[in-house]
């Protein structure tokens, strides 16, 4: 891309812009910016990923070798679980929704801020309300059920703080539901003028689908997870055989919400790569109409998959196949989307800039996450591979190779946006270029493993040293990962301080944000935008540029 | 049926492989092929609906051959043959304990004749826990308060890994242990060692120290229903349902004997919840089993040949 | 869905309640009570995770749980049931005296709501403590030795499947107790303001946005009355 740097006799005069209007803590803590908020969220959840990442270092390193020799098996067990519980609730739940989705739904909708700024920010102090219970019960004992807490483990055979650990989940549900129910009333209340549906960008349908699914899932979580809390405090039998329960009850409810979890967490990420696509290649997304609906589509049918987890639990064999054919269904819109990504490079003006490349690597990852969902769609072939590698390597696939790229992406994208700097490209590129290779270096090796037969969750292979290799792999993959991603904390902070200023657009993209200074002052925009252009307007852009430097001379 | 496991994996490989090399060939031509250079406008592209439709179409009704197979692979995994062999299986933390039928327990290790199919009817004492033989490719959760079957038929000799597959505490990864699947002259010599006594019989004396004999009486009307012939059979309960007496019923009844009663019957009959374990409650249902019926369920008695269905017998070794 | 728009010139005096970001206090208004309906589409949502339960476990052990329903007094159900609909009737007068300007009706039927809010909790309190006396409590000292009344005929019951009842109905009832006493805070303190003069006719938002709120907790209860108490009576 051309230099997007301002030469040094043109800076302009600085106005305040969000950042500079209160250097106070106070004006941090209780702001109501939610451009502020964001940047609060970015901090907390960059450190929970970095936790998390650290816990799974701890599984990688142990399972370089066939024995349980690094830690003991019951912490190993609590590694995982932690693992899990941290980046599924703390990470990859709100990472894109309450950093980017925060930061730009208002902007790119032309409004001063969401609808509710004070429950905004209260939705931060839950997340970190919650996180600082999940903090405290690692480090007062952890828990080692898994993150699915299955009963009756979780209910009556395990010492662990489980209440602990659920209360935690439960106020950090309530943070995303407050987030979901602000962006569904902004969205539908608080668009500029002229700015129909159809000339959404398609971020803005993406976040509006995951939020339909943040409050009609998560309160359900919130329940099980008050029973299982009851169960365990007045020693009830709800899930508890022995006392007349059902400890299949406790799965279905629990995967109720965790199965639409997991579109929460991919479909905001599928909007920034809508946005990356189109900006990199200069043009309106093929099929605008069907990727806006497919992220709606993907939200509705992915309620009705969750047994799909439960295949081998004990459910009816029609009920699997009903589940079956369903998730089949649903991996239709997804597909779509690829497709239409796709198809939109075709005669496109394509740059590699950073951004890019890291919607590239979605593409590609995703893909592969997503047909090996397929695979465990498929019954026969669920039976062998449920409960082992496979599945890990399945949901990483989607989750890191989708939903990180995604939100790296969009981090790179949207940068000069939020901090007024550039990022060095070069570096970004070298970095996008480790995370990629680490992350199939990691997860590839583990289908395989799955396939063998290498359950999950399982400290001690010994018996089974033919495991070692591939895991060996892995682990080595898993370096190269960290170094992925330990690269941009690095260059987004040096950027901060020496990164040259950025202009409003410089990447020239289409999109109300880009219309506003870099970074914008507190109240987005100085006038309400009234739009009367398409989304993604890239001929009537162009077409501009060419008129002023043919004016310009 | 491992076989047709890994022949429906290799499909779903092979159409999986097709479709990624196609995307990813597609967007490494169309970025390179359409990469910015100067004086080069994008083309305004807003869509085209054939194709949409297309690629909607087109990839489900491909899912659909997956579903389809897979359904039918599913079907024939879980619905065991009438004449298996049962074995009964009780998952423990953290270990597996195998009872046959003739009486013959063991610990983490299954032995099998070779050729035969066989049913293990399972249960658990206290968590979920997961019965996994990757070789076989097949597994079953094991819940506790009920029963859960798994069936196979292993065709070649040879020891198989046993995992357990749903994560139980402390020591999952150390429920491990083999099927070790034997010829039948050898399982034969295998099953003489060890007691001998078969699982009916032992669920016959339990029957009687335990007083069950008091009331279920076979000669006359006695104060709970008469267990001849009843196995396999539906029967009216006293709220108007109707259920099929089952392992799980049989179970049932002895540990929560007020939750289902028979029809006509009063609630007299004492819990046996806690004083009996799970091997002498698997010899009561498998006694009970027994009563009413032919000899099915013992190795080494075959009547006719099991008209398996075709291309069920295949499997591939692990190590 | 409606687009947001700037009305025409609003009153010279912007209302002071207008926040920064809306263009005008429909827009305002509007965003609000969007907000309460989708917030209230969670509590379904959080509710019906316990109504899903208590169906699986009716149809899973029928007389089980139909035995432990006998055992409660339909009575006092009734009551509740009536209490919480006046108190949704005097929170809708609430909200039309207030549409009307008249703020110290306003406060008078927030109050009479408030005190049925009280009665409520009060009736619920005397059915539990029935509860705890036949030791209908789940845990520790969980004891039932009744059985499923079919009309006339009686069916034993396993004791363990009618503590799943209670456990269920504790539950329940216990969580919509919660949000009654939640709610009975809300209706109070919006008493307070409107004794401090902060609604008019102009500015009642928070007051129809809490009767919503209200109106759910009591649709609530006429869903769990039915379930709870009502299935196979046959006495």
């Amino acid at each position: 891309m051309a230099s997007a740097a301002i030469p040094a006799n043109q800076v302009p005069e600085k106005k305040t812009n969000y950042l500079t209007n209160g250097y106070s803590v106070k004006s941090w803590l209780l702001t109501t910016d939610h451009k502020r908020i964001a940047i609060l969220y970015l901090i907390s959840i960059t450190a929970f990923f970095f936790l998390g990442g650290f816990f799974a270092m701890l599984i990688r390193l142990e399972l370089l070798t066939p024995a349980s020799d690094l830690m003991h098996a019951d912490t190993y067990n609590k590694a995982f679980t932690m693992h899990g519980m941290i980046m599924v609730f703390f990470f990859l739940i709100p990472v894109v929704p309450a950093t980017l989705g925060n930061f730009l739904v208002p902007m790119m909708i032309g409004a001063k801020d969401l609808a509710f700024p004070r429950i905004n920010l209260l939705s931060w102090y839950l997340y970190i309300l919650g996180g600082g219970l999940i903090l405290h019960c690692m480090l007062t004992g952890g828990v080692d059920t898994g993150w699915t807490f299955y009963t009756p483990f979780s209910t009556a055979f395990t010492n662990t703080k489980i209440i602990e650990a659920g209360l935690a989940a439960f106020i950090a549900g309530f943070s995303s539901i407050f987030t979901g129910l602000n962006f569904i009333v902004t969205i539908h209340r608080m668009r500029a003028p002229g700015l129909t549906w159809n000339r959404l960008p398609l971020f803005i349908w993406a976040q509006y689908a995951t939020s339909i699914i943040m409050i009609l899932g998560t309160p359900v979580v919130a329940i099980t997870i008050v029973l299982v809390a009851v169960e365990r405090l007045f020693h009830l039998g709800i899930f508890d055989p022995r006392l007349g329960g059902d400890p299949l009850l406790f799965q279905h409810l629990f995967w109720f919400y965790s199965h639409p979890a997991v579109y929460i967490m991919i479909l905001p990420s599928m909007g920034v790569i809508s946005e990356l696509i189109t900006a990199f290649s200069r043009k309106r997304v093929f099929g605008y109409r069907f990727v806006a609906l497919s992220s709606i589509a993907i939200a509705v049918i992915g309620f009705l998959v969750w047994a799909h987890h439960m295949f081998v639990a004990g459910i009816s064999l029609y009920a699997a196949m009903i589940f079956s054919f369903l998730t089949f269904f649903v991996g239709v819109p997804s597909a779509i989307k690829v497709f239409n990504w796709t198809a939109t490079l075709y005669k496109g003006s394509i740059s590699y800039a950073t951004p890019m490349l890291y919607a590239f690597g979605f593409i590609g990852l995703f893909t592969i996450g997503g047909l090996t969902g397929l695979f465990l769609a498929t019954l026969g072939i669920d039976v062998h591979v449920t409960d082992t590698y496979f599945v890990v390597a399945h949901f990483h696939y989607v989750m890191v190779g989708g939903v990180v790229m995604g939100f790296l992406g969009g981090m790179h994208f949207w940068w000069p946006k939020i901090s007024g700097r550039l990022y060095p490209e070069g570096w970004a590129r070298l970095s996008a270029l480790f995370v990629f290779v680490g992350f199939n270096l990691t997860f590839f090796p583990q289908f395989i493993l799955g396939y063998l037969g290498m359950p999950r969750r399982y400290a001690d292979y010994s018996q089974m040293p033919e495991f070692q290799v591939l895991n060996v792999l892995s682990t080595a993959g898993a370096s190269v990962l960290a170094v992925g991603y330990l690269l941009p904390m690095i260059y987004f902070l040096w950027s901060l301080r020496y990164g040259p200023l950025a202009e409003n657009n410089p990447w020239a993209a289409a999109g109300l944000e880009w219309m506003t200074a870099s970074p914008p002052p507190t109240f987005n925009f100085d006038e309400t935008p009234v739009v009367t252009w398409e989304a993604y307007n890239y001929d009537e852009l162009d077409h501009l540029k060419e008129q002023k430097e043919v004016a310009v001379g | 049926m491992a076989g047709q496991v890994d022949a429906l994996y290799l499909y779903l490989v092979l159409v999986s492989a097709v479709m990624t090399v196609l995307i990813y060939l597609a967007v490494v031509v169309l970025a390179v092929k359409f990469r910015r250079s100067a004086g080069h406008k994008a083309e305004q592209i807003e869509g085209s609906t054939v194709l949409e439709i297309g690629w909607s179409v087109i990839p489900f009704g491909v899912m659909l051959t997956f579903f389809i197979w897979g359904a039918l692979l599913y079907f024939k995994e879980r619905t065991p043959p009438t004449d298996a062999t049962e074995v009964y299986v009780v998952a423990k933390q953290w270990m597996w304990k195998i009872e046959h039928m003739e009486g013959q327990r063991e610990i983490n290790e299954l032995h099998v004749p070779v050729g035969e199919n066989i049913k293990l009817v399972m249960t658990s004492q206290d968590v979920i826990h997961s019965f996994y033989v990757p070789a076989f490719r097949i597994k079953q959760d094991v819940l506790p308060g009920r029963y859960t079957t798994l069936w196979f038929k292993a065709t070649q000799p040879g020891t198989y890994h046993l995992f357990c597959a749903e994560y139980c505490g402390t020591s999952h990864s150390g429920m491990i242990g083999h099927i070790v699947v034997m010829e039948p002259r050898d399982y034969a010599q295998w099953m003489t060692g060890g007691p001998s006594i078969p699982l009916p019989e032992a669920g016959k004396q339990l029957f009687s120290t335990l007083g069950c004999s008091t009331c279920h009486r076979f000669d006359i009307q006695g104060r709970g229903p008469n267990l001849q012939n009843a196995f396999g059979k539906p029967v009216l309960l006293e709220d108007g349902r109707t259920v099929m007496v089952d392992d799980n019923y049989v179970r049932e009844s002895i540990l929560n004997p007020t939750a289902k009663i028979v029809n006509g019957f009063k609630p007299v009959m004492p819990t046996f919840q806690g004083l009996i374990t799970d091997e002498q409650l698997n010899a009561l249902v498998a006694y009970v089993k027994s009563l009413g019926q032919p000899a099915a369920g013992t190795a080494g008695a075959q009547n006719q040949p099991a008209a398996s269905p075709a291309g069920q017998t295949q499997k591939t070794q692990v190590q | 869905m409606a687009d947001s728009h700037a009305t025409a010139v609003e009153a010279a005096v912007p209302n002071p309640e207008l926040r920064h970001h809306f263009a005008d206090m429909e827009q305002q208004k509007n965003a609000a009570s969007l907000g309460m309906w989708l917030f209230l589409v969670t509590e379904i949502m959080f509710f019906g995770g316990l109504f899903c339960a208590y169906l699986v476990y009716r149809s899973m052990h029928f007389a089980a749980l139909a035995a432990g329903s006998q055992t409660l007094d339909i009575k006092w159900g009734a009551i509740n049931t009536a209490v919480l609909i006046v108190s949704s009737v005097t929170v809708v007068l609430a909200i039309n005296a207030i549409q009307n300007g008249k703020a110290k009706n306003t406060i008078a039927y927030l109050a009479i709501t408030v005190v049925l809010g009280f009665v409520f909790l009060g009736i619920k309190a005397i059915e539990y403590t029935n509860k705890f006396e036949e030791n209908h409590v789940p845990g520790a000292h969980f004891h039932f030795t009744g059985t499923f009344d079919d009309n006339g005929k009686e069916i034993a019951v396993d004791p363990h499947q009618v503590e799943l009842f209670f456990s269920l109905y504790f539950a329940m009832t216990g969580m919509h107790a919660l949000h009654m006493i939640i709610g009975i805070g809300i209706m109070s303190t919006l008493a307070v303001m409107t004794w401090r003069g902060r609604f008019s006719a102009q500015y009642y938002t928070p007051i129809e946005n809490a009767g919503l709120y209200w109106h759910l907790v009591d649709i609530i209860w006429i869903y769990l009355f039915p379930l709870l108490y009502l299935i196979s009576r046959h006495r």
